[in-house]
C-alpha cells in the first residue's frame, strides 16, 4: 500500500483524520457507581442512573477526569481549566437518556501531537463522553435486544487533524496511540473487547491540493481493518472522482468479508444533535495544582525512555525502540537489567523472551518467567555456570515449568563443568587414550583440536565449559 | 415568527412525536405565535453578556472511583414493556 | 384535627392529646371524602399508617420525637416513591412503579412524616392550572361569591395545594419550575415556598427543566413551611447541583421580626391590567411590613418584562431533552409498532398530552441547528441579566415584595386554548426561578369575589430565613383566616 493512489489520471493523495474512542480505565462508570468490567451478564452492571430512570442524576467520577488529564499530558495537549459537559440529543434504543453526555464546545483537552516516523500528527482534542449500551440484532428474529452494561462507561474521544497520508500511517498512528494509552494506564487498548474503537475520516486530493470531501468510516475495531478500510475507501473515491462524480459526505461501514465500504442507512436528521450544556452538571473546573499533581505522577514517556536506553544504557536504537514499544516491556527489561550487563539483558529480552511471547501470541504481562528470574539466568550464563546453549535450554525449561533457573540447573545436573581439576584429569585420560592423534596434532595437524574438544564435551554430556576445555587442551598439547 | 408546515414536521420528526396531517397546520400557527412572542428578547442588548449556563455558584462535585451501584437487573427490568431473558427487547432495528 | 398544622401536631402528640395513628386515620378518612376535588392520583394508606405506627412506637418507647412524627403529607406525583406508582400525571408513566425513593421524600420519611397521598399535577409539571393532567383537572376548594363555576387551583402543584387549602392534609410537597408552588399557593390561599435552587435535592423527582426545578413546602402557615423545609433540605451527593450550604434553623429565625429589614418594591411588576384588588393588596403588604419596622425601598428590576419569554425558551429546551428518555424501551407506555422509529413516534404521541407535546416541540425547535443561538443562547444571556438585576438590588435591600400571580383563581377550562394567556400566570414568579432565588407566596387577602390573593417575597440565595421572617410578619399583619367554601 503506497502512500499515493495511482489513478487513471495520475496520483492521488490521502488525507485521513481519526476519531478514536478509548474506554477510560476506571472501576466505575463516568457518572454512576456501576462497574465497567467486560463480559458480565446482561443488565447486571447497570445503575438506575445508567438506565435513565425518571429523576436520576449524573455525578462525575474523579478517576475519569484524572485519566483524561493524564492522557492529554501524555500527548502534550493543553488541559482546560474550565470545560463543559453538553447533551448530544438523539434517539436510539441503547441510548437510555435520549442523549449522550459529551463535551462539544469546550473539551477537557485541546491540541497536542503524536509523532510517527513520517510526520508529526496533530491532535485536535480529547473529550470525555458516555458510551451507549449494546444492541444485539441477531439473537431474535423479530426483536433487537438491549444490554445496558456498557451504557455510561467513560470514553475518551481523541480526534486528530487530517494529517495522515496513507493507510499505513493511520495504522502506525493508532498503534502508537494505543501504546501510549496502555503506557499511561488510561485505557487497556483491547480492541477485541471494544475498549478501543476508531472512526476514520477519509478524503483524497491531488497532492498538495485543498482537502476533498470526506467520508467517515465508523467502528473499525482492529488496526488491520483500519488499514484495509482506508485503502479501499480511497480507491473508491478516486474511481468516482475520475469518472466525473462527486464524493458525498456520509457515514460508511467497512465490510471486511467483502473488502468494501458501504453507506449507512442515512437519517435525514443525523446531524441535528441539538447540543446544549447539561443543566444537571456544572462546569468542570480544574486548577493548576490538580493538573501539576497529575503531571508529577506521570510515568516517563516512551520517547524519553527510548532516548535514555540508548544514551545511558548503551542500547542500539533498534533494541531501545523494541523495548519501549510497551511500558510493560520496558519495565520488564529495566527490572531484568538491574545490576547486570544491559546489552546482554537486552539480547535475552528481545531475542528469547519476545520471540517466545510472539510465538505464543502473549503479552509480556503474561510471560511465565518473571524479570528477576530471567536476570538470574543471565547471571548463570555470564559467570560461566551455563553455556549459551545450556542457557537457552534452561530458559525453555523455565518457561514450561515456571521454576527458577537455579532449580532447573540443579535438578537436571546441567551445571557447566568449569572446574580445571576435574577437566584436567579427563583431558589427560583422553590424550593418553588418543596418543596417536596427540602426536599428529603436535606435528602440526592443529585441526584435531576440535576432535579433542568434542570428545571432552561428549564425555561430560556437554556440560564442560568449552572455553576451559580449549585452554586446557592447548596447554597440554602445545607444551 | 411564522412557522411553515414543513418546519413543524421536521421538528416533530426530530422529537419523535407523530403528528397527524391536519394537526401540523394548527401547530404551525400555535408554535409560531409562541416563537413570535419570545422573540421580544431581541429588544435586549446582550452583546457583552455571557450566557448563564448554571445557577449554582459552587463547582462540579466529583465522586470517587468506587463501584457502589448496579447488580440489580430485576430492578432495572421491572417496568420494561418487553424483555427477552435479562435483555430489554424492542422491534427489530435495521442498521 | 382538620385545622391542625405541623407545629400543632408536634405539640398535640407531645401532650398526648392524640396518637399519630389516630391523626393519620382521621386524615385518611378526610382524603377519601375529598374525592370531589380530584386532587389525588394514588392514596398511600399503608405507608402513612406504617409511619404513624412507628412514630407512636417511638413515643411509647420513650425515644426522642422526630420533627415530623405522624404528620400526614400530600406528595405531588412527581416525586418518585418506592413501590408506589409515580405518574407525573402523564399517560406515559401511568403504570410506572419506581424501584427507588426520591431524596426529599426519603428525608421526610426519615423525619417521621406519614406520606399519605400522591397528588395531581399538570402533566410533567407543565402548566399553571393542574388541568393538563392525564387524570383530569383538580378543582380549587375556593369559589367566587355568587359564581358556582369550579375554579382552577393553579399549577402545576395544584393537587397538593387543593388538599392543604381544603384542610384535608396539613402540608404538601410541591415542585416549582416557574411558579408551580407559589401560583397554586396564591390561588388556594395557602403558603408556598420555592427554596433556593440547590437547597433541596432533585434526585428522584421526575425532571421538567433541570436548571429551574426545585422542591418546596406547601402549608397553611409560615411556621409550618419553615418546619417542612428544614426536613426536606440538605446537601445530597447524588445531585451535582445540590448545594453544600448548611441548613439553618428556619423556625427559630421566624422570631426575629422584620425590624431594620429593607424590603424592595420593584416598579416593573406593576403591569397593565392588574386587578385593582391586587394592586391595593400589594401596597397594603408594603405598609404592613413598614409598620412592623421594615424599610420599604422602591427598586428597579429592569429586565423583568423579558423573564417570561426567557423562561419559555429555556424550560421547554431542557424539557425536550429531559423527556427524551420516555421512548417506550425501558419503562412507561409503549405503543404497539413493528419498527422502532414507528414505536417512538406512536409512543410519544400517545403518552404525552397536548401541552407537553407543544413544549417538547418548542424546545426541540429552539435547540435545533440554526436556531440555537438566536433562541437558546440569547435566552441564557438575558437570564444572566435578570439574575444580575436581583444581584444588584440585593446590594441595598434584603427581600423583594411583589404579587404572586396577576389574577385570582380563574374558572376551570379557561385559557386552555390560549397557551400564551396561560403562560402569563407565571409573570411574577418566573424571574426568581430564573435567578434561582428563594421565594414564598403568602395568602394576604381576598379579592371582591372572595377569592384568595397572595403576595410574594423573594430573597437572596440561601437566605430562606429572611424570606420566612418577612413572610411571618406579612402573615401576622394580614390575619388571613378565611376558609374556602369546600370546607364550610
Amino acid at each position: 500500500m503506497s502512500a499515493l493512489i495511482e489513478g487513471q489520471q495520475g496520483p492521488w493523495e490521502y488525507a485521513i483524520g481519526l476519531e478514536v474512542h478509548a474506554q477510560v480505565a476506571s472501576a466505575a462508570k463516568l457518572f454512576s457507581g456501576a462497574p465497567t468490567a467486560f463480559g458480565a451478564d446482561p443488565n447486571t452492571q447497570v445503575s438506575l442512573v445508567d438506565a435513565a430512570m425518571p429523576g436520576m442524576l449524573p455525578v462525575i467520577n474523579q478517576a475519569c477526569i484524572e485519566q483524561a488529564v493524564l492522557t492529554g499530558l501524555g500527548f502534550g495537549g493543553t488541559i482546560a481549566c474550565h470545560s463543559i459537559f453538553d447533551r448530544k440529543n438523539y434517539f436510539y434504543p441503547d441510548l437510555p437518556q435520549g442523549y449522550q453526555i459529551s463535551q462539544y464546545t469546550q473539551p477537557i483537552v485541546s491540541g497536542g501531537a503524536i509523532a510517527i516516523p513520517e510526520r508529526t500528527v496533530r491532535i485536535t482534542r480529547l473529550h470525555l463522553e458516555q458510551d451507549a449500551g449494546k444492541s444485539i440484532h441477531d439473537r431474535d428474529p423479530d426483536r433487537t435486544l438491549i444490554d445496558l452494561n456498557r451504557a455510561g462507561v467513560a470514553l475518551m474521544e481523541i480526534v486528530t487533524e487530517p494529517d495522515l497520508r496513507s493507510p499505513d500511517e493511520a495504522a502506525e498512528f493508532l498503534t502508537r496511540l494505543r501504546a501510549l494509552l496502555r503506557w499511561l494506564g488510561t485505557c487497556d487498548g483491547n480492541m477485541q473487547e471494544g475498549s478501543l474503537r476508531c472512526d476514520a475520516n477519509v478524503s483524497v486530493r491531488r497532492p498538495g491540493a485543498v482537502l476533498g470531501t470526506r467520508t467517515e468510516i465508523k467502528n473499525l475495531n482492529s488496526i488491520r481493518f483500519l488499514r484495509e478500510a482506508i485503502d479501499v475507501e480511497g480507491r473508491r473515491q478516486v474511481e468516482i472522482i475520475e469518472a466525473g462524480g462527486g464524493i458525498e459526505q456520509e457515514t460508511r461501514l467497512f465490510d471486511p468479508d467483502r473488502g468494501e465500504t458501504r453507506a449507512m442507512r442515512t437519517k435525514e436528521d443525523a446531524h441535528d444533535y441539538r447540543y446544549f450544556p447539561d443543566p444537571d452538571l456544572l462546569p468542570l473546573e480544574l486548577d493548576g495544582a490538580f493538573i501539576d499533581g497529575i503531571r508529577a505522577v506521570m510515568p516517563e514517556l516512551p520517547e524519553a525512555r527510548r532516548r535514555r536506553f540508548v544514551k545511558d544504557l548503551g542500547l542500539s536504537d533498534y533494541d531501545a525502540g523494541l523495548l519501549t514499544a510497551e511500558r510493560a516491556r520496558a519495565d520488564y527489561f529495566e527490572s531484568a537489567a538491574m545490576g547486570r550487563d544491559t546489552k546482554q539483558t537486552a539480547n535475552w529480552v528481545t531475542g528469547e523472551l519476545l520471540g517466545r511471547l510472539n510465538k505464543e501470541g502473549l503479552e509480556i504481562e503474561a510471560a511465565p518467567i518473571p524479570a528477576a528470574e530471567l536476570g538470574e539466568l543471565i547471571d548463570l550464563v555470564a559467570d560461566g555456570t551455563l553455556s549459551g546453549r545450556m542457557g537457552r535450554e534452561v530458559f525453555e525449561a523455565m518457561w514450561n515449568t515456571r521454576r527458577p533457573a537455579a532449580t532447573i540447573v540443579e535438578e537436571r545436573g546441567l551445571k557447566q563443568i568449569s572446574d580445571t581439576g576435574a577437566l584436567e584429569s579427563l583431558v589427560d585420560e583422553l590424550l593418553t587414550r588418543e596418543a596417536d592423534k596427540a602426536f599428529e596434532y603436535r606435528a602440526g595437524k592443529t585441526k584435531l583440536l576440535g576432535f579433542f574438544v568434542g570428545q571432552v564435551m561428549k564425555a561430560t554430556s556437554g556440560k564442560a565449559n568449552p572455553k576451559t576445555v580449549n585452554e586446557l587442551l592447548r596447554a597440554k598439547l602445545e607444551t | 415568527m411564522a412557522l411553515d408546515r414543513a418546519t413543524v414536521e421536521r421538528i416533530a420528526a426530530l422529537a419523535r412525536i407523530e403528528i397527524a396531517g391536519e394537526e401540523a397546520d394548527a401547530l404551525a400557527a400555535e408554535l409560531g405565535a409562541i416563537l413570535g412572542w419570545v422573540e421580544t428578547l431581541n429588544e435586549v442588548d446582550t452583546a457583552d453578556v455571557a450566557p448563564m449556563t448554571s445557577v449554582g455558584g459552587h463547582s462540579l462535585p466529583w465522586r470517587r472511583d468506587v463501584v457502589d451501584d448496579g447488580g440489580y437487573p430485576d430492578r432495572i427490568l421491572t417496568n420494561a414493556p418487553d424483555t427477552a431473558g435479562a435483555f430489554f427487547a424492542v422491534p427489530k432495528v435495521v442498521e | 384535627m382538620r385545622r391542625l398544622g405541623l407545629a400543632d401536631i408536634r405539640a398535640g402528640l407531645a401532650r398526648g392529646e392524640f396518637s399519630a395513628v389516630e391523626l393519620v386515620e382521621d386524615r385518611l378518612v378526610a382524603l377519601e371524602a375529598a374525592e370531589a376535588l380530584n386532587a389525588i392520583v394514588t392514596l398511600m394508606p399503608e405507608r402513612a399508617l406504617d409511619a404513624a405506627r412507628a412514630a407512636d412506637r417511638r413515643r411509647a418507647a420513650g425515644e426522642p420525637a422526630l420533627p415530623l412524627d405522624g404528620v400526614p403529607i400530600a406528595v405531588k406525583d412527581l416525586f418518585c416513591t418506592e413501590c408506589v406508582r409515580t405518574t407525573a400525571s402523564s399517560a406515559m408513566l401511568e403504570s410506572f412503579v419506581p424501584p427507588y425513593e426520591s431524596t426529599v421524600t426519603a428525608n421526610l420519611t426519615a423525619a417521621g412524616a406519614a406520606l399519605a397521598a400522591k397528588t395531581n399535577l399538570d402533566e410533567f409539571a407543565m402548566g399553571s392550572s393542574t388541568a393538563t393532567s392525564r387524570f383530569g383537572p383538580t378543582t380549587n376548594p375556593w369559589k367566587a361569591k355568587g359564581d358556582q363555576r369550579p375554579r382552577a387551583p393553579g399549577g402545576s402543584s395544584g393537587g397538593s395545594a387543593a388538599l392543604v387549602a381544603a384542610s384535608v392534609l396539613p402540608a404538601g410537597l410541591g415542585t416549582d419550575t416557574g411558579g408551580s408552588i407559589r401560583q397554586p399557593a396564591a390561588f388556594c390561599g395557602i403558603v408556598g415556598l420555592k427554596p433556593t435552587y440547590g437547597r433541596c435535592s432533585r434526585w428522584g423527582i421526575v425532571a421538567f427543566a433541570s436548571s429551574l426545578d426545585q422542591a418546596g413546602p406547601m402549608t397553611r402557615n409560615v411556621r409550618d413551611a419553615a418546619i417542612l423545609l428544614a426536613a426536606m433540605a440538605g446537601h445530597d451527593p447524588k445531585d451535582s447541583t445540590s448545594a453544600r450550604e448548611p441548613v439553618p434553623d428556619f423556625e427559630a429565625a421566624l422570631g426575629s421580626g422584620v425590624k431594620n429589614l429593607r424590603i424592595g418594591v420593584p416598579l416593573e411588576y406593576r403591569v397593565d391590567g392588574m386587578p385593582d384588588a391586587l394592586d391595593v393588596l400589594w401596597r397594603e403588604g408594603a405598609r404592613w411590613l413598614a409598620e412592623a419596622g421594615a424599610e420599604i425601598v422602591d427598586i428597579s428590576l429592569p429586565h423583568t418584562p423579558y423573564a417570561l419569554p426567557t423562561y419559555y425558551i429555556i424550560a421547554p429546551a431542557e424539557a425536550s431533552s429531559n423527556l427524551a428518555r420516555y421512548d417506550g424501551v425501558r419503562y412507561g407506555l409503549r405503543a404497539p409498532a413493528r419498527a422502532i422509529e414507528e414505536q417512538y413516534a406512536h409512543t410519544r404521541r400517545a403518552g404525552f398530552g397536548a401541552e407537553v407535546r407543544r413544549r417538547v416541540l418548542i424546545g426541540t425547535y429552539v435547540l435545533s441547528a440554526g436556531y440555537y443561538d438566536a433562541y437558546y443562547t440569547k435566552a441564557q444571556r438575558v437570564r444572566r441579566l435578570i439574575a444580575g438585576d436581583f444581584e444588584q438590588a440585593f446590594g441595598k435591600i434584603d427581600a423583594v415584595l411583589t404579587p404572586t400571580a396577576p389574577t385570582a383563581a380563574f374558572p376551570l377550562g379557561e385559557k386552555m386554548d390560549d397557551p400564551i394567556a396561560m403562560y402569563l400566570n407565571d409573570i411574577f414568579t418566573v424571574p426568581a426561578s430564573l435567578a434561582g432565588l428563594p421565594a414564598i407566596s403568602v395568602p394576604a387577602g381576598l379579592d371582591h369575589t372572595g377569592l384568595p390573593l397572595g403576595l410574594q417575597l423573594i430573597g437572596r440565595p440561601f437566605d430562606e430565613a429572611t424570606v420566612l421572617r418577612a413572610a411571618k410578619a406579612l402573615e401576622a399583619a394580614a390575619g388571613f383566616d378565611a376558609e374556602p367554601e369546600f370546607v364550610r
